[in-house]
């Protein structure tokens, strides 16, 4: 538990370090400022605005700037889709995989053109390298780059400015000066640490049962004349004393997939395969890098409004919540599961079921808070195998969405919950309420409303109907409360852009795959047009001078309002939910009732 | 009509229940969102208690149909009540005002001629633009502007006050108002609204009119209002699927009470008497306001500009000293400044006879001479001096620069010592007055702003509240900065004009701040129609109260403060019931889910953390509460929360404690009380 314990501090104690120089180095890159990659990556920026006919100068009002997006997002989901389709007759398939089904070809690019990463397949089994590398990877750097693009807008609109920067310029600069830097730095620390990169295929080795005799000639598995007359078979993981080890570019994808709070795995088992994540340091560096652009952000904030204190108030309300789920999912972990103890499973180590023994509980619980808070959606453990109390960690942060989320997109959602604060209980002041001196009238409370409504709908909503409908309920493996989770789980990560699984549930077939996929898209684009219409609003208004009679938002009392206010009217959406999922389980499970 | 409020009283509650019965039109319902799902709710409920099955799923007994059906009637009753009982007390001060208001018969002139053509005409049939004579006795039979005539007038069916006010043509004082009667002389008086139309049937007409304007602010809380609203549907609506895959149905009747009790009811349904209530409390104070959107606009405000005379300091300058100048003694100074202001009746003037008769004892005996040999001199606003000619001596007292130009006239030379007394007067704040006697000066008259007493403290506080204080004024900038510093405002400005007093408002405007201010002379009219919050005078000129967007029947400048905490105290208590509304939502789920599920999911006890008897009584005492609690309510939403004029950290960190944890406090006594209460007596329902 010490040591536990020691690796939190660990972790905290560096994020805090590199949010300082990461931070107003974001600043930098965003307001036009100098940095060191300047003299190498200006002449590559210049390249791509001259052959896109591209003025990087030229300001954006935010309609024009969410147009811009739309489109950029458009094309590469069109392009990418057709990469999945058409992957057969594309380079770098070693392995001679076949083209992807459409519903769920839909499901993915929508998946990661979000920077959802929601994954229906197995990458291993289903993308070849060509796919991996320009349906997977590319979209992991431009849905990071497209993210932390609009988050800029919108600081910029708060900040007053109804100009809003160039999207093109602003998705640019965000990869050559941030992403690429980032990923390229952190992959070679993964590969020097054991991960591996490579264009090579699936590697069939013996085990130490031996060299036996091939699958072919085996009389056990296949007749031999057949054997001799086609090409030999795509080896399987069952032929007797060989192994079938897949690998590629592993280290590249996991370092852009926490740097850009992607989440998507090269593997099935996403970061709890050893290749992608083979050891407790590793394990570290991946929740760091998840954290790192999300946490400095805010500082981003701070520098870009010129309101430090401000940036840091959200910091320790996103901080707050973070560390009580952190708590939460240790705390159902570590007691172990009543049901297994008390026939005889030694319950010192915890609840190890679907956890990888060389992480431990500390860095596991630190893992499956980090991916859900900051939207990335890896796991190094199976979040189907949490205790039901752990679970309601990763389900709560999700239906939150706002404990420092992604790259951008979490703190306009931390904006959304701040807006509706300011109007709840702001006009308790006797004025009409303000946010950073502009106030806060029917409009705003329009657009931050809908987008607050946005969540519950498109989780309840596809939820009810996926029940009432009775539509590919199969998929669920398991009855009852868990069974619900399932479902809870699975459209509670889409529509929060997370990504992560709860795995259990086979989501692909066409209703998964086509619900999931609509989720996702609706969950990302609506609430980041609302919020950008919401910071062009404010951008317009006047600026109210800050008297004694105005209601601050930078200090520790509106920091508790604002923290109190997000769990009570979460809470009141998702309690329901959470009632009959988790809660029910977890109060079944102490009950010792099984199903 | 009655200061005090009175919000309960048979006279406004026996018809405000009735309407409230009235108002269940769905029609009318729609215009509330929130509680507009509530009568749906009601009728859905109905529907189940005729047929049980109606809907299919589980089917509840018709007795708890019923009750539930009866309890939600009773919410939405509750709802409209609260409503109706806001719009009775409104409607009772308006037909106070209506009952000084009965047809009379109008005496119509032909020209506007005291002795032209007489035509008598009910005063109904008067037009704007008509002319009228109202003599001794007379009731004016509509508001108007005085074109000639001098008459005081008893206003106080309007404003209270029971001392007569003058009424004369031209300057500040030419307005009159429908309703109040010539106490002497006469007036000749033009129409500047028709009968029906003038300001006090536009107030009556607000208050009763049904399509009552929503503020901007009520506009943005209904509109999360409906959204939250939307959420609870959508929770519970799913809530049908997600117990049917868990095979355990759900009974209609208790989802919609479920959906009934998570609806911002409470707030729902006071959210248009607290409106109402606020306009109210203005009218008690005697102000009456033409939107609701400008009583909202006053909780904002940020800046007041204050007229000095009047609202800072006491309406006059007294006279407080005698400064004689060379050779003249401070009693001949006092003697002659006496006998130049006999004749002045302005309240200055009256001041310098009372201060000479205290310090000399001087009583400005002018019997002694004979008939014609004495002449007094009026103010004029050519020569600015006023003063008395007598036996061949003539005094004059006047502002220092008219003196002096008079002295310069007579070819006399102004002693040199003179302009240094001037300069201390102005320095202390006070304003010289020259008296000299056949062009030779005798000294200074030191005329003295009396500041108001309490007004020191009242700035103090609009500090507090983040209001800055103006203070304007005609003096010098010198005198100004003494009398600011003496009454503590924030800021003034000397040598208003009207161009400049605008500039000011477009300032401070441009900076994002919102301005109040009062007027009551046609010069204010610009810059009353370009503040944000704009109180008239009533006693002032036509158009100023035509630009204004608040009309104070008392004429009380300092009334623009009230007005101020009257709007902040309206924004505060649709916030705190907001705040408590939402916050209630915690213990009612607490109740209702463990009871909906309880029965096949025995495990879900663990949340039933109330201890409530059985499911019924655990959903019934929830939506039992969630009714009585609008009632209970009412008398707060209709006095408004507690205001204390404090910095906004104080009063957010105050109105947090007692309605957002009392919000969620409440609710968890409460529905234990009523399920100890209901469970004895429902048992097995």
């Amino acid at each position: 538990m010490v040591i536990d314990i020691l690796q939190w501090v660990i972790f905290w104690g560096v994020l805090l370090a590199l949010v300082f120089p990461v931070g107003s180095y974001m600043a930098k890159v965003f307001t036009g400022g100098r940095t060191w990659f300047d003299p190498v990556m200006d002449p590559i920026d210049n390249f791509i605005y001259k052959l896109s006919g591209i003025d990087p100068k030229k300001q954006q009002r935010w309609p024009a700037y969410v147009k811009a997006m739309l489109i950029v997002n458009g094309v590469m989901f069109v392009l990418m889709f057709l990469v999945l389709e058409l992957q057969t007759v594309l380079p770098l398939n070693p392995d001679h995989l076949g083209f992807v089904d459409p519903w769920l070809a839909f499901n993915t690019v929508s998946s990661f053109i979000t920077n959802t990463n929601w994954q229906s397949y197995g990458g291993e089994s289903t993308l070849s390298y060509f796919s991996q590398m320009f349906a997977i990877i590319f979209p992991m750097f431009t849905s990071a780059a497209t993210g932390l693009a609009c988050g800029m807008a919108f600081i910029r609109g708060l900040g007053g400015s109804v100009d809003m920067g160039n999207f093109y310029a602003d998705l640019t600069r965000a990869i050559t000066r941030i992403m690429l830097p980032i990923a390229l730095v952190a992959g070679v620390v993964l590969v020097v640490l054991g991960v591996p990169s490579t264009f090579a295929g699936t590697q069939t080795v013996n085990t130490l049962n031996g060299p036996l005799a091939p699958a072919a000639v085996s009389p056990a598995s296949q007749p031999s004349a057949e054997a001799t007359s086609t090409p030999a078979p795509a080896p399987t993981a069952t032929s007797q004393g060989q192994q079938n080890i897949a690998r590629g570019l592993v280290a590249p994808l996991v370092s852009i997939k926490h740097a850009g709070t992607n989440g998507g795995g090269w593997f099935n088992a996403n970061s709890s395969h050893p290749f992608e994540n083979p050891n407790p340091i590793t394990n570290m560096i991946e929740n760091l890098l998840m954290a790192l652009l999300p946490a400095s952000l805010l500082y981003t904030l701070g520098i870009m409004l010129g309101r430090k204190k401000q940036a840091w108030i959200f910091f320790g309300v996103m901080a707050a919540f973070f560390l009580i789920f952190l708590v939460v999912a240790y705390a159902g972990e570590i007691q172990g599961n009543p049901l297994l103890t008390k026939v005889g499973v030694d319950s010192t180590q915890g609840n190890m079921e679907g956890k990888e023994l060389r992480l431990g509980q500390g860095e596991t619980a630190l893992f499956v808070t980090s991916t859900t808070a900051f939207t990335t959606g890896s796991v190094d453990a199976m979040h189907d195998s949490l205790t039901p109390l752990a679970s309601i960690t990763p389900l709560s942060q999700m239906m939150l969405n706002m404990v420092f989320g992604g790259k951008g997109v979490g703190f306009i959602n931390m904006i959304m919950f701040v807006i509706l604060t300011v109007f709840l209980v702001g006009l308790m002041v006797g004025r009409t309420p303000e946010f950073l001196g502009k106030r806060i009238q029917v409009y705003e409370v329009k657009l931050a409303s809908i987008s607050f409504l946005m969540h519950p709908l498109l989780i309840l909503g596809f939820m009810a109907i996926t029940f009432a409908l009775q539509l590919d309920l199969s998929s669920i493996s398991n009855p009852g409360f868990h069974g619900l989770t399932q479902v809870l789980y699975a459209f509670t990560s889409a529509s929060a852009n997370n990504g992560s699984a709860f795995a259990g549930l086979n989501a692909n077939t066409p209703w998964w795959n086509f619900s999931l996929g609509v989720v996702i898209l609706l969950g990302r684009y609506i609430s980041i047009v609302l919020m950008l219409a919401l910071a062009g609003s404010l951008a317009a208004k006047k600026a109210v001078p800050v008297t004694s009679g105005t209601l601050q938002t930078d200090t520790g009392l509106f920091a508790g309002v604002l923290f109190v206010t997000i769990v009570i009217i979460n809470l009141l959406s998702f309690f329901p939910a959470l009632a009959l999922g988790p809660l029910a389980e977890h109060f079944a499970m102490l009950a010792g009732k099984v199903f | 009509m009655k200061k005090q409020s009175q919000t309960f009283n048979r006279d406004i509650l026996v018809p405000a229940l009735w309407r409230a019965v009235l108002k269940l039109d769905p029609r009318w319902m729609v215009r509330n969102p929130v509680m507009f799902v509530v009568e749906i709710g009601a009728l859905l409920t109905l529907m189940l208690t005729i047929d049980p099955s109606i809907f299919g799923g589980l089917a509840a007994s018709r007795i708890y149909n019923a009750v539930v059906t009866i309890i939600l009637l009773l919410t939405v009753i509750f709802a409209n009540f609260a409503e109706a009982v806001a719009e009775g007390r409104g409607r009772a001060q308006a037909a106070a005002l209506r009952r000084v208001h009965k047809e009379t018969q109008v005496k119509k002139l032909s020209q506007p001629k005291y002795r032209s053509k007489q035509e008598l005409i009910a005063s109904g049939e008067l037009r704007k633009g008509d002319i009228f004579l109202v003599e001794t006795g007379d009731t004016i039979p509509a508001d108007g502007e005085v074109i000639e005539g001098t008459a005081s007038v008893d206003e106080s069916a309007i404003t209270g006050e029971s001392a007569p006010v003058i009424r004369e043509s031209g300057g500040d004082r030419s307005a009159v108002t429908g309703g109040t009667r010539i106490l002497s002389d006469w007036l000749i008086v033009k129409v500047t609204a028709s009968p029906g139309e003038g300001f006090i049937e536009r107030m009556i007409a607000m208050v009763e009119s049904a399509r009552r304007q929503k503020t901007p602010n009520e506009i943005a809380l209904t509109a999360l209002l409906a959204v939250l609203t939307l959420v609870f549907l959508l929770v519970c609506v799913t809530l049908v699927p997600f117990a049917n895959f868990l095979k355990s149905p759900l009974d209609i009747a208790t989802v919609i009470a479920l959906l009934v009790c998570l609806i911002p009811t409470t707030i729902g349904a006071l959210l248009s008497a607290i409106g109402i209530a606020g306009m109210d409390r203005l009218i008690q104070r005697n102000v009456i306001a033409s939107s609701g959107r400008a009583v909202e606009a006053a909780g904002d405000v940020d800046v007041l500009l204050l007229d000095k005379t009047g609202t800072i300091t006491l309406g006059n300058r007294q006279a407080v000293d005698f400064i004689p100048v060379g050779t003249a003694s401070k009693c001949e100074l006092a003697e002659a400044a006496q006998l130049a202001s006999l004749a002045d009746e302005t309240p200055e003037g009256r001041s310098i006879v009372l201060l000479a008769k205290e310090m000399f004892g001087l009583r400005g005996d002018v019997d002694s001479f004979k008939e014609g040999s004495l002449h007094f001199v009026p103010f004029s606003a050519q020569t600015r001096m006023s003063g008395i000619d007598m036996e061949g001596n003539s005094i004059r007292k006047g502002a220092s620069d008219a003196i002096i130009a008079y002295i310069d006239n007579q070819g006399k030379a102004v002693p040199v010592e003179l302009n240094t007394i001037l300069d201390t007067i102005s320095h202390a704040g006070g304003t010289p007055l020259v008296v000299a006697r056949n062009g030779e000066v005798l000294g200074v008259v030191h005329l003295k702003d009396i500041v108001k007493g309490g007004i020191k403290e009242r700035f103090i506080e609009m500090r507090k509240m983040g209001i800055k204080t103006v203070m304007i004024t005609g003096d010098n900038p010198l005198t100004a900065a003494t009398i600011a510093a003496e009454a503590g405002v924030d800021d003034f400005m000397a040598q208003a004009t009207p161009e400049t007093k605008l500039k000011l408002i477009r300032d401070y405007q441009a900076g994002g701040r919102l301005v109040g201010m009062t007027g009551d002379g046609t010069n204010d009219a610009p810059a009353l129609a370009q503040a944000d919050v704009a109180v008239a005078m009533n006693t002032g000129t036509q158009p100023a109260r035509e630009a204004a967007n608040m009309i104070d029947l008392d004429s009380n400048p300092t009334k623009l403060i009230e007005i101020v905490e009257i709007g902040k105290q309206l924004l505060i208590t649709r916030g705190a019931i907001t705040t408590f509304s939402i916050a209630n939502d915690v213990a009612k789920y607490f109740a209702i889910i463990p009871a909906m599920f309880i029965v096949l999911f025995g495990e879900l006890r663990a949340l039933n953390i109330m201890q409530l008897a059985t499911p019924h009584s655990a959903i019934l005492s929830a939506m039992i509460f969630n009714a009585i609690i609008i009632p209970i309510l009412i008398p707060l939403a209709l006095r408004g929360v507690t205001y204390r004029p404090s910095s906004a950290g104080k009063l957010l960190l105050r109105n947090i404690m007692i309605y957002g944890a009392g919000g969620v406090i409440a609710p968890f006594i409460g529905i234990k009380l009523i399920d100890l209460l209901i469970a004895p007596i429902i048992g097995g329902l």
